[in-house]
């Protein structure tokens, strides 16, 4: 068993829930999703046994791409991130009636493949055809079955769309530059090339822009809140909780080590621009009316944090960055569907137009409560082990970097809490909020449970990732 | 079997295409009837069929004749479906004028 | 042993909370009440049985559970340490925490959601063990921001009045600003030392030479940023009153016995750091002595009696602070202790006369309630005296060792530090006077209801008064347990007990006429004169620049929350709209081309074949000219 299997589960499962009709797809979907699941956890104990998961075949010898998939600490920490997440975010989306419901439920699956094969891929032409291959579903999820007027909702969509892909072709280029000096695509191959320092910045720099759009790091990040909008929840959570995350990791498995010199000359850069998304995105959050664009916009800011601890360029900036993202992968989610919950019942996503749910459901405020504090990274979460990682190696390289990135944890207090009392708190509502239903419930609750077992039990994770980011670092470091 | 080059110099080749040739473009420039511009591209091809003939007997090489008969049979075809658009563009708008077929502007 | 023994220390009162939220409900009041009481009542007990068995060997326990946080250079245990000092701890959150818990039976019994309020004590009881007890200082921030969570969940326990969850945002955020500082110093110490373990950290100081002693300092002064954040010093004080939104069971047992102490526990934990850095001591102590006054002189004028006793907490940790500063650990821990018992007290006893009157709060309408409610004057009565440091009670004895050690350090912050105290001694007995002499001054209705409170509410107020009276044994001038049993912690020898002569017993007779002239004021003006406090729109001059609390909630509002707001406004207005419109820009400009191209396609056949033989001749002449 490799990890092809579960890229092939996912795929079957795609087309299996489009070919089973509205009715069903919905359940096939989950219990493929479940499948692959179960199927990364088997993968995760042959590789901790030491077997090889790895796949690497010959595809296309002129020019030489291979089929090769890599599986080390990183990638499967990342594939089980996927897996565990889409599960969670089919499951949530049970409450919600959908037209279409196959094609819907299969292009959720289909993305899940995608970018799980982005996560895997370690030829550099295929990871780019998974990382383009995302980019569809998403595409036709928000576009189709997004929300609001139809018109602004595509403008939104299609600028999402054409901005990331513009990025992307960057990065293609940098690929075919490569490609030209090393004659394979394989990463080890692109690990070993020896480029000069100019040579390295411009195909640092080619990466930046694909990987600066996606993840967003300011000033690249307006497509972000009018997409979390106007996209269904489904969507939003695929795009923040998984997508983003290809970024990032993309940033720590590619750009950095192929281009250690320009990562190390021009580290302060774009640390600093990492740290200025974490300020910017967490003042501009205070003032959302919007729900889901605050969450935007402190995913914003979240993100910011993450990308300035993996340019910081040491283990535990790396480390921290991935487990952050883990992190902010699963509380992200559950915030956006905490937002689903109240739009389900209140039909709106204004905040102004909330509040006074406290009295009505004390269930729900409680679970959202919980993932406030968490992305507010209190201590017993995990999002505070990966914040205090990330500002503990910022803190390292600058103190003042770790004193403004720790602004986060001030203002992100401010903007989450002064949410959480405008939605929550206040007089009771005089709509009535139905109180969570048991689907709901375990949604949050396995969610909840992730965040707090990891917040104090973090070590399986961390001795999951080192050896791989140990690795990436010799790579970076070997002049 | 003496080679016809040694009577009439290759040069006289070239110049007769060169002329056909020039006369084929001034064709295409000057008449606004589609049909006699399609004729002038004919004369054009034809032109450099001529070329290509004469310099295969001039460099005694098979593969230019080989060309032109490459060329002839494309020339056919185009010809073919050259004309059924001509013909179906005349049943359309009633004239084959190049100046009346401006459905190509931006 | 030793680590069933911390696991149940920690977990019962988890266990509590877990019990009281999933079943509270549906248990009922009483029941639910009394879960969280013998919850915290059992952590009491161990902490008792630890005590116990530290006093008789001497010897801190160490208890390591498993890895936590794996940072290159740092490797962070989840731990704890039992020792001299997290056992005190220990014992009088336990036991103060026990005693409120009680009190909140009766008090929260009106609520409909008292399941929720004793979950949420015994959270925070959590929170407050593992800060207490924890080994380092990451577990510590753990019990650091949870309990800063639980104040949050408890200032805003009423949580459909907006104006309570300010309160509450606000002392969560204002705790958040302290808390960076806390980070950071924890960065700072972890790399210079590679460690956050306390012991490790005392060794490895202890054996260090050429420290870089700036930035230990900086790491210091970091440190003391939390501190002033948690405990609520000067500039991060303004929280405290605001979290008077509360219920009064948390007022006594969060904001004034045990959480806002938790920055003089640090500070005490991290003598050894604060010891080198001299500086910052000097900083500690000139902000101790600043709270102090300028809070006393809030107190003076404020008519909730809340609010006086909040700003009487925030006083007295200054004065706190102040000895801190000093490096007299054990007379600050002495104070915390004593402060801990007559605060305690003083809020129950508030609870209970604003229980008494149905939630009425203003001073101006009270007036008369002794002889209603005899137990709760009396208990009250002692713990002023206490506060206002008159001979004998507990009050006394630390107040006068912090007053005695500053004259010994800096006789201005002596001099601040008294006048402090002597407007402490005044504005208590304000509050007594308004409160439990004279005539009614409240509606009829209220004076019908009038009564005393029941034993669940009475007899933690009279176990807290006995405290108050006779907690100030334990470290009696000249022969202290105290110091004895705090003498493992301290890296360097302790000043020692102060050789009672002539200037100790002559300082010692200042404090007490001063505070006897405190009380004398009061009496003159309150109950002599019988004034009442003005009306607020009465209030003018001096007085309402005291009474609005030298506007600083709008200074700050004006520095900092407001620019922050237009600045949020301006990003999304301006910045947010010029970047999209950048990136749209783009696109408008490939479009823009796009249009200006369309009009070469004139769809003229004859001019294409014009330019395609001019191209065709360009080609031809560029290839036969280039050679």
């Amino acid at each position: 068993m490799n990890v092809s299997t579960i890229l092939i589960i996912l795929l079957i499962g795609a087309f299996a829930t489009y070919f089973s009709g509205d009715k069903l797809a919905s359940k096939v979907a989950l219990l493929f999703s479940l499948v692959a699941l179960g199927c990364s956890i088997v993968l995760l104990n042959n590789y901790s046994t030491g077997e090889n998961i790895s796949v690497i075949n010959s595809w296309i010898t002129q020019p030489k791409i291979s089929f090769a998939l890599n599986a080390d600490g990183l990638g499967l920490a990342m594939v089980l991130l996927t897996a565990a997440l889409t599960p969670i975010i089919i499951f949530s989306s049970f409450g919600n009636e959908y037209k279409n419901a196959k094609a819907f439920y299969g292009l959720i699956l289909f993305m899940s493949f995608a970018m799980t094969g982005t996560f895997l891929a370690s030829d550099g032409l295929l990871y780019y055809i998974f990382w383009e291959l995302a980019l569809i579903p998403i595409y036709f999820i928000a576009l189709i079955w997004g929300n609001g007027d139809a018109e602004e909702r595509r403008k939104a969509v299609v600028k999402f769309f054409i901005y990331t892909l513009a990025g992307s072709l960057f990065m293609l280029t940098a690929f075919i530059y490569l490609y030209q000096k090393a004659g394979s695509f394989l990463i080890e191959d692109l690990y070993k090339l020896d480029l000069s320092a100019c040579e390295q910045l411009w195909i640092f720099l080619a990466f930046f822009l694909a990987y600066a759009i996606k993840i967003p790091i300011i000033p690249f990040h307006t497509w972000q809140a009018n997409v979390y909008q106007k996209a269904p929840t489904v969507g939003t959570m695929l795009l923040s909780g998984i997508m983003l995350k290809m970024g990032l990791y993309s940033v720590i498995r590619w750009q950095l080590p192929i281009a250690p010199l320009a990562a190390k000359e021009y580290m302060d850069i774009f640390i600093v621009l990492g740290i200025a998304g974490v300020i910017y995105g967490s003042i501009v959050a205070l003032r959302q009316k919007d729900l889901k664009k605050l969450l935007a916009y402190s995913s914003l800011a979240h993100v910011g944090l993450i990308a300035a601890g993996s340019y910081t360029l040491t283990l535990d900036g790396l480390r921290g960055a991935v487990m952050q993202m883990i992190a902010h992968g699963f509380v992200v989610v559950g915030l956006f569907f905490a937002a689903e919950v109240i739009f389900r019942r209140f039909e709106t996503r204004e905040i102004e137009a909330m509040g006074g749910i406290r009295t009505q459901s004390p269930k729900f405020t409680s679970m959202f409560l919980i993932l406030v504090l968490a992305s507010v990274a209190l201590p017993s979460t995990f999002n505070f082990v990966g914040e205090f990682t990330v500002l503990y190696s910022l803190s390292q390289v600058n103190i003042w970097f770790a004193i403004l990135g720790g602004t986060t944890i001030i203002l992100g207090a401010y903007y989450m809490l002064r949410m959480f009392q405008h939605v929550m708190l206040g007089e009771t509502n005089s709509k009535t909020f139905a109180d969570v239903t048991l689907n709901e419930g375990i949604s949050f609750a396995v969610i909840i449970a992730v965040l707090l077992f990891f917040g104090f039990y973090p070590k399986p994770i961390t001795d999951l990732i080192t050896p791989s980011l140990e690795t990436i670092l010799q790579v970076i470091n070997k002049n | 079997m003496g080679n016809i080059l040694n009577q009439i110099g290759i040069e006289n080749y070239i110049f007769l295409s060169v002329v056909l040739f020039c006369i084929g473009i001034f064709g295409v420039l000057y008449r606004r009837n589609a049909i006699i511009v399609f004729m002038s591209i004919e004369i054009m091809l034809n032109a450099v069929n001529l070329l290509f003939v004469a310099f295969s007997t001039y460099h005694q090489d098979a593969q230019g004749q080989v060309f032109v008969f490459f060329s002839m049979a494309v020339a056919a075809a185009e010809v073919a479906v050259g004309l059924a658009i001509l013909v179906s563009i005349f049943r359309n708008i009633g004239s084959i004028s190049i100046d009346n077929l401006k459905n190509l502007k931006g | 042993m030793d680590t069933n023994l911390a696991l149940i220390l920690v977990l019962t009162p988890l266990l509590g909370f877990l019990v009281n939220v999933f079943f509270g409900k549906s248990l009922g009041k009483t029941v639910s009440g009394a879960i969280g009481t013998v919850a915290v009542a059992i952590s009491f007990v161990v902490s008792l049985l630890l005590f116990n068995q530290i006093t008789s060997t001497g010897k801190g326990i160490e208890v390591t559970l498993f890895d936590w946080i794996q940072i290159s250079n740092l490797k962070i245990n989840l731990g704890f340490l039992l020792d001299q000092l997290s056992v005190l701890w220990l014992l009088f959150v336990t036991g103060i925490g026990s005693l409120i818990h009680l009190y909140s039976i009766s008090y929260m019994h009106d609520d409909e959601n008292m399941h929720k309020f004793f979950a949420y004590l015994n959270l925070f009881v959590f929170f407050m063990i593992t800060l207490v007890i924890g080994s380092n200082l990451l577990v510590l921030f753990i019990g650091w921001e949870g309990v800063g969570l639980c104040s949050y969940l408890l200032i805003g326990f009423w949580h459909k009045n907006q104006d309570y969850n300010d309160a509450a945002k606000k002392a969560f955020i204002m705790n958040r600003i302290g808390d960076l500082g806390l980070l950071i110093g924890m960065f700072i110490i972890g790399t210079m030392f590679s460690t956050l373990d306390y012991a490790t950290l005392k060794t490895v100081i202890a054996g260090a030479t050429n420290l870089n002693l700036p930035l230990l300092s900086l790491a210091a002064l970091c440190l003391f940023i939390g501190a002033c954040g948690k405990s609520a010093q000067i500039p991060l004080y303004t929280w405290l009153p605001d979290a008077m939104a509360g219920p009064t069971p948390v007022s006594a047992l969060i904001h004034a016995a045990t959480m806002v102490t938790a920055g003089i526990f640090m500070v005490t934990r991290l003598n050894f750091v604060f010891d080198l850095a001299t500086d910052v001591q000097t900083v500690i102590a000139v902000i101790g002595a600043i709270t102090s006054l300028v809070a006393a002189t809030i107190g003076l004028v404020q008519n909730d009696i809340k609010k006086v006793l909040a700003y009487s907490t925030v006083s007295q940790l200054g004065l706190m602070f102040l000895a801190l500063g000093f490096g007299a650990y054990e007379v600050a821990v002495f104070h915390v202790i004593t402060h801990a018992f007559f605060k305690a007290c003083l809020f129950l006893g508030s609870g209970s006369v604003i229980h008494g009157l149905h939630g009425e709060q203003d001073m101006r309408n009270m007036g008369g309630l002794r002889k209603a409610m005899p137990i709760t004057f009396w208990t009250m009565l002692i713990s002023s005296l206490a506060i206002s440091g008159v001979p004998f009670f507990s009050g006394f004895f630390s107040k006068d060792e912090i007053l005695l050690t500053a004259f010994h350090h800096s006789i201005p912050l002596y001099v601040v530090g008294s006048v402090a105290s002597i407007m402490t001694a005044f504005y208590m007995f304000r509050l007594m006077f308004l409160t439990f002499f004279k005539e009614f001054r409240g509606t009829e209705e209220q004076k019908h209801h009038l009564h005393e409170s029941g034993a669940l509410i009475t007899i933690p107020l009279i176990i807290l008064a006995i405290l108050a009276t006779f907690g100030g044994l334990i470290s009696l001038p000249g022969n202290s347990w105290l110091n004895e049993y705090l003498a493992p912690l301290f890296a360097k020898a302790t000043e020692g007990e102060h050789h009672l002569g002539t200037t100790e017993y002559t300082l010692m007779g200042v404090a007490v006429l001063g505070g006897l002239l405190g009380i004398l004021i009061a009496y003159i003006k309150y109950f002599k004169q019988d004034n009442v406090p003005e009306a607020d729109e009465n209030i003018t001059g001096l007085s309402k620049v005291l009474y609005n609390k030298y506007y600083v909630d709008e200074v700050y509002d004006a520095v900092f929350v407001a620019p922050v707001n237009s600045l949020s406004k301006f990003f999304r207005d301006y910045i947010e709209t010029g970047l999209s419109a950048l990136v749209f820009g783009l696109g408008k400009i490939a479009n823009e081309i796009a249009f200006q191209g369309k009009k070469l396609q004139t769809g003229s056949i004859g001019l294409y074949l014009f330019v395609f033989v001019l191209g065709l001749c360009a080609i031809v002449s560029y290839i036969f000219l280039a050679q």
